[in-house]
């Protein structure tokens, strides 16, 4: 019998939510690893009953754990992430020069096609992969090193690599996304990166499109056409036909371009979803109504999908990587909030809600779609 | 016998409750004791000293004998009273936030 497994992580620990089909009766179990912050879980592709964590504390640092029975046990693997070679420095926010020093996993990314192999995207922003199940870390160098390096510089949660997307039909590329960096590719499975950020129009940095400095919040693409980019940005949402090498702003009719994740439907390439916020500034959504945006057009025509959601005296925020979808069909989105709520839509969005409304802020949701 | 008090979250973590005893062989200095203790709990690693840098992590902190050793060299002898077992070497989540 199918179902969905939905991975949430907390500021506060982690919890496993599961469902038949229907996506109307929810267990929740939980929380794992409580009182620490979980940035980020998401399963193997290859083996759903495996399971990646990352699981951070100011405290004591971070820690990588590993599921290999869907949740049910956790085994703490390796937590070494050293720079390759000279550690090298980026630029900080009063114009100085740092070193790159590791302080978390933002997101892990799992190959799509071998279930020992994984990728960490870091702050400080690096690339990091796995190829023995997380027991041991090696930076991907090329991109820390591939020149434009030295002038990133941290948006206000850090200089933190925290989109990593594996294109499905050529092993060879991926594309990682860097606050306040930008958007950047490789066409020879890590070895050597590109910006692409072209068509970018950012307000904040001294030249608005510039090669690097962007605050790209969150990309997005579909598998069966990864050419094809959708991009959250600090202000703007933007589209690419031509695997980043050229954006054009697709925010359209949306009441504010501000916002965090972005993802595309499971089964229509041109249907996309967003979350307005208001503005940089204040990290909620525009007039205290909680409004998930679709658009079935590829971008600039968008509509408010509110059935089932706050629509008045909502504040809350949606993070990044806060925002999934299923593959069953139709389609489930799922999204969870920084006031703790997880809503999910059984129908691509028409309706929503509330798997739970209680647990501590939303870091990260991710779903897996089970057989 | 070296008595160790872990803070909650890395006793969850290595899956002990109460103290943890560990035996260390020459000068019982701080970094011994965590190397001991990390040799025994690998999970550990990372978590009380930077991995690359092996230098307290800010947040920790070490107390023995009523004191505050946390600033002290990782590498000069620990109490007597901790080499002899007779007091805890506690490890602690320093306290921040209101």
């Amino acid at each position: 019998m199918s179902g969905v497994r939905v991975l949430v992580g907390t500021k506060k620990g982690a919890f496993v939510l599961t469902s038949d089909a229907k996506r109307e009766r929810w267990n929740v179990d939980g929380p794992h690893f409580g009182g620490w912050e979980i940035y980020h879980m998401k399963g193997s592709p290859v083996d759903p009953n495996r399971i990646y964590v990352s699981q951070t504390s100011s405290w004591f640092g971070q820690m990588i754990q590993r599921s290999n029975d869907g949740g049910k046990t956790w085994e703490a693997l390796g937590n070494k992430f050293e720079y390759d070679g000279a550690t090298g420095t980026h630029q900080w926010h009063d114009g100085t020069l740092r070193p790159w020093e590791f302080k978390r996993v933002w997101h892990l990314e799992p190959s799509l096609t071998d279930p020992d192999s994984i990728y960490a995207g870091v702050e400080d922003a690096a690339l990091f992969q796995s190829t023995d199940g997380a027991m041991t870390w090696q930076e991907l160098p090329g991109l820390r090193g591939h020149g434009t390096g030295p002038l990133w510089q941290p948006g206000a949660g850090g200089l933190c690599l925290h989109t990593i997307l594996l294109d499905p039909i050529n092993p060879q590329r991926m594309f990682v996304a860097i606050s306040s960096a930008g958007a950047f590719r490789t066409d020879d499975a890590g070895k050597t990166w590109q910006p692409i950020n072209r068509g970018l129009h950012s307000l904040y940095i001294p030249d608005p499109t510039a090669e690097v400095g962007h605050c790209v919040h969150r990309i997005a693409m579909h598998r069966s056409r990864p050419n094809v980019l959708y991009m959250q940005k600090h202000w703007d949402v933007m589209r690419s036909d031509d695997a980043g090498d050229n954006w054009r702003e697709i925010s359209g009719n949306l009441p504010s371009d501000f916002g965090f994740p972005i993802d595309v439907h499971a089964h229509d390439p041109d249907t996309i979803y967003v979350v307005p916020i208001k503005s940089d500034g204040e990290h909620y959504p525009p007039d205290g109504k909680l409004r998930v945006y679709r658009s079935k057009s590829g971008g600039n025509e968008w509509e408010a999908l509110t059935n089932g959601l706050p629509q008045s005296d909502c504040y809350v925020n949606v993070l990044r990587d806060a925002m999934c979808v299923d593959s069953l069909d139709p389609c489930g989105i799922y999204f969870g909030t920084s006031g703790g709520q997880v809503y999910a839509s059984a129908d691509s969005g028409d309706h929503w809600q509330p798997i739970v409304r209680d647990l501590p802020g939303v870091l990260s949701v991710e779903v897996q779609t089970l057989t | 016998m070296i008595r160790v008090v872990l803070p909650s979250h890395l006793r969850v973590l290595a899956r002990v409750s109460g103290e943890v005893f560990i035996e260390v062989s020459g000068d019982v200095t701080r970094n011994a004791v965590i190397d001991a203790l990390e040799a025994k709990y690998p999970m550990l690693r990372g978590t009380i000293r930077d991995r690359t840098t092996q230098k307290r992590r800010p947040m920790v902190r070490f107390f023995a004998c009523g004191q505050d050793l946390s600033h002290d060299s990782p590498d000069v002898e620990l109490p007597s009273t901790i080499a002899a077992g007779e007091e805890p070497f506690l490890i602690v989540g320093a306290i921040a936030g209101g």
